[in-house]
C-alpha cells in the first residue's frame, strides 16, 4: 500500500464566502476526512491558513504570500493510503474544495525511503 | 474441584481462588477443607462453629479479601521487590487463610483490618527472618536496600498503601509486557482477582493465564523494572500505558462476552478504582486520566440499563433512562471539565465526548452532529471498526440514511457481523427485502447467544 498526498488548491476562502458558508466548508470536510479514517486510509494532514503566509524566494527575496496573480493556491493537505492512483483519486474526488470552479486537488505519491525514489 | 463452583458455593469458591489456592497453588483444597471441618465438628460445639464459619466463609472475609487483600499485596510486593512477587502474593494469602482458622475459634477480633495487617506483618517479618538464605537474597534486591539484619518495618499505613499501589500499577504496566498480561497483572495484584476469576473474565483457561502471568513477571524480573514512581521526563510515556491498560480493564468488564454480570460489573469498578488512583496524585492527575475517568463514568451510568432481567442487552435505544445512574454523570461531567484544561486532544477525551451525547436521551439535530464529528476526529486519531461503523450510523442521524449506506459500502467489513447490522438498519424503513438480507447475513456471522437474540429480534420487527 502506498502513501498518497491529496493538495487542495483554491482561492482564500474568506475573500469570497460568508463565515456560515466557511462553516459549510468545513464541516463538509471533516465529514470527507472521516469518511476516509473510517476505511483506516487516513494518515495525516491540515489546513494551511492564508494568514501570515511568506514566500521566500532567490536571493532571500520575502514576498506576502503567493498569491498576487494566482487564484488557486494551496489551501492544506492531507495524505492517505491507497493501493494505487486511482483509489486516491478516488478519494480526492470527494474533496468539497471541488464544489469551487477553477479548484483543484492534486494527487501525488509519497516517496518511500527505499533508495528509488 | 467442581464442588467449589457449585452456585451455593460460588463466594467461597472465589475467596479461595482468590488466595491462590486454586492457581499458583501447593496446597489441596479439598483435604484442607475436609480437615477443617473435621477440627471444627470434633470441638463439640458444631453448630455455633459452623455458624461463625459459614458466616466468615460467605461473607465476611471474602469481603475483607476484596478491600484488603490488594492493599496488603502491593505494600509486600513494594517491600520485597519485582523479585518476589510471588512471595509477596503468598504471604498476604496466608494472612487470610490465618483469619479464616482463628476467628472461627476465637471469634472476630474487634478491627478485623488491623488484625489482618498485624498477621501480615508477623508473617513478613517471620519469613524475612525464618530463613537466612532467603533473607540474604531478598536483602541484596530489596528495593530500598535495607539491611535484613534489623527488622525490616513493614509499614501498612494508608499513605503508604496508596503510595505502593500507584507504584505497583506504573511497574505492572511495564511497556516490555503484552497489554493482556499488563491486564491480567493488574487484576492480580492489583484489584486481587483470582486466577480461575482473570480466566473467566478473558474467556480463557487457567493454563493459559497461568501462563501469561508467570512470562510476565519473569519479564519484568529480566528488564529489572523497579517498583517506583517514574520520573518526570518519562512520566507522560508510562502513564500512556497505564492509561491503555485501565481502558482495556475497564472495556474488558463493558463489552465481554463472559456471562458473569457480578465479575464484569467488579472489572469497570476496579478499572475505574485505579483511574481514580491516579487522579489523587498532583504527579498523574491530568487532562487524559481526567478524560479516561469521565468515560468510564458515562458509561458505568449505563450499567444497570443494558441488561434486563434474563441478561440480555438492551440495546441504547430501548433502555429505560430512568436506570441511569445520574450520579456517575454529574461526576463524568465534572471530570471531562477539568479534562478540558490545556491544549490536549486524545482519543479519551473524544471518546468520553460521544459518552457525554450519549447521556442524552433525546434526539436532537444537534447531539448527532456533535457525535458525528467527535467520530471524525477521533477516527483520525485511532481507528477502529467499531467507531467506523459508529460513525456511519451517527452520519444517518446527523445527515440522511442514503448518504450513510453509500459510506457504509465503501467501510467492507464484511467479516464483522455488526457490519451488517449496521446496513440493515440503514436500509429498514426504505427497502425491507434488502434490509432482511443483511440481518440475515449478520445472524450467520454472529458467536453469542446475546447477539443472535437481538438480530432475530430486529428481522421478526421489519
Amino acid at each position: 500500500m502506498d502513501e498518497y498526498v491529496l493538495i487542495f488548491r483554491h482561492e482564500d476562502g474568506s475573500k469570497v464566502a460568508s463565515p456560515e458558508q466557511i462553516q459549510v466548508w468545513m464541516q463538509q470536510t471533516m465529514d470527507w476526512i472521516g469518511g476516509i479514517a473510517a476505511q483506516n486510509k487516513f494518515i495525516s494532514g491540515t489546513g494551511l491558513p492564508f494568514a501570515d503566509a511568506r514566500v521566500v524566494r532567490h536571493n532571500s527575496v520575502v514576498t506576502n504570500g503567493p498569491f498576487g496573480d494566482v487564484k488557486e493556491t494551496i489551501g492544506g493537505f492531507i495524505i492517505v493510503k491507497a493501493d494505487s492512483v486511482d483509489e486516491a483519486v478516488g478519494f480526492a474526488k470527494g474533496c468539497p474544495v471541488l464544489q469551487g470552479e477553477g479548484n483543484s486537488v492534486e494527487v501525488r505519491k509519497i516517496a518511500k525511503n527505499d533508495g528509488v525514489h | 474441584m467442581e464442588f467449589f463452583w457449585c452456585p451455593a458455593f460460588r463466594t467461597h469458591g472465589i475467596f479461595l481462588a482468590r488466595c491462590g489456592l486454586s492457581g499458583i497453588a501447593h496446597f489441596n483444597v479439598c483435604s484442607f477443607w475436609q480437615r477443617m471441618l473435621k477440627c471444627l465438628f470434633s470441638a463439640g460445639k458444631e453448630i455455633f462453629h459452623a455458624i461463625v464459619f459459614n458466616m466468615l466463609q460467605q461473607e465476611l472475609i471474602p469481603h475483607l479479601f476484596r478491600t484488603e487483600f490488594r492493599k496488603i499485596a502491593a505494600v509486600l510486593c513494594k517491600t520485597f521487590g519485582m523479585e518476589h512477587i510471588e512471595t509477596a502474593e503468598d504471604i498476604a494469602g496466608a494472612a487470610f487463610l490465618a483469619a479464616l482458622e482463628t476467628w472461627s475459634y476465637k471469634g472476630i477480633p474487634e478491627n478485623p483490618v488491623a488484625w489482618l495487617y498485624t498477621v501480615a506483618k508477623n508473617k513478613a517479618k517471620n519469613h524475612l527472618n525464618r530463613d537466612k538464605l532467603f533473607a540474604a537474597k531478598i536483602a541484596k534486591d530489596m528495593a530500598q536496600g535495607a539491611a535484613v539484619t534489623e527488622v525490616t518495618e513493614i509499614d501498612l499505613s494508608e499513605q503508604n498503601i496508596n503510595d505502593s499501589q500507584l507504584q505497583m500499577l506504573f511497574a505492572v504496566c511495564h511497556p516490555s509486557i503484552p497489554a493482556e498480561a499488563q491486564v491480567g497483572l493488574a487484576l492480580r495484584i492489583l484489584c486481587g482477582f483470582g486466577i480461575e476469576e482473570i480466566a473467566v473474565a478473558f474467556l480463557t483457561n487457567k493454563e493459559t493465564i497461568n501462563k501469561r502471568l508467570y512470562r510476565a513477571k519473569e519479564k519484568l524480573r529480566q528488564e529489572k523494572v523497579v517498583i517506583e514512581f517514574p520520573g518526570e521526563g518519562v512520566i507522560g510515556e508510562r502513564l500512556s500505558s497505564v492509561l491503555t491498560t485501565l481502558y482495556l480493564l475497564f472495556s474488558e468488564g463493558y463489552y465481554s462476552e463472559s456471562n458473569d454480570l457480578v465479575l464484569r460489573e467488579e472489572l469497570c469498578r476496579e478499572a475505574m478504582r485505579l483511574t481514580l488512583l491516579l487522579l489523587q496524585n498532583d504527579l498523574t492527575n491530568l487532562p487524559d486520566v481526567n478524560a479516561l475517568y469521565a468515560l468510564m463514568c458515562f458509561h458505568a451510568s449505563r450499567f444497570t440499563a443494558r441488561k434486563n432481567e434474563q441478561g440480555e442487552i438492551v440495546l441504547y435505544n430501548d433502555q429505560n433512562e430512568s436506570l441511569w445512574n445520574y450520579d456517575l454523570i454529574a461526576r463524568g461531567a465534572y471530570h471531562l471539565h477539568l479534562a478540558s484544561h490545556g491544549s490536549q486532544l486524545t482519543k479519551y477525551h473524544l471518546e468520553a465526548g460521544i459518552a457525554y451525547w450519549h447521556t442524552i436521551k433525546a434526539d436532537t439535530k444537534e447531539k448527532w452532529e456533535n457525535i458525528l464529528q467527535l467520530y471524525n476526529r477521533l477516527l483520525q486519531v485511532a481507528y477502529s471498526p467499531v467507531a467506523a461503523l459508529n460513525r456511519t450510523y451517527a452520519l444517518s442521524k446527523a445527515r440522511n440514511k442514503e448518504t450513510a449506506i453509500e459510506e457504509a459500502e465503501k467501510l467492507k467489513l464484511t467479516g464483522n457481523h455488526f457490519y451488517f447490522v449496521l446496513l440493515g438498519e440503514l436500509h429498514s424503513g426504505r427497502d425491507r427485502e434488502t434490509a432482511k438480507k443483511y440481518f440475515e447475513q449478520a445472524l450467520m456471522l454472529a458467536k453469542t447467544k446475546t447477539d443472535k437474540q437481538t438480530i432475530a429480534a430486529k428481522i421478526a420487527l421489519l
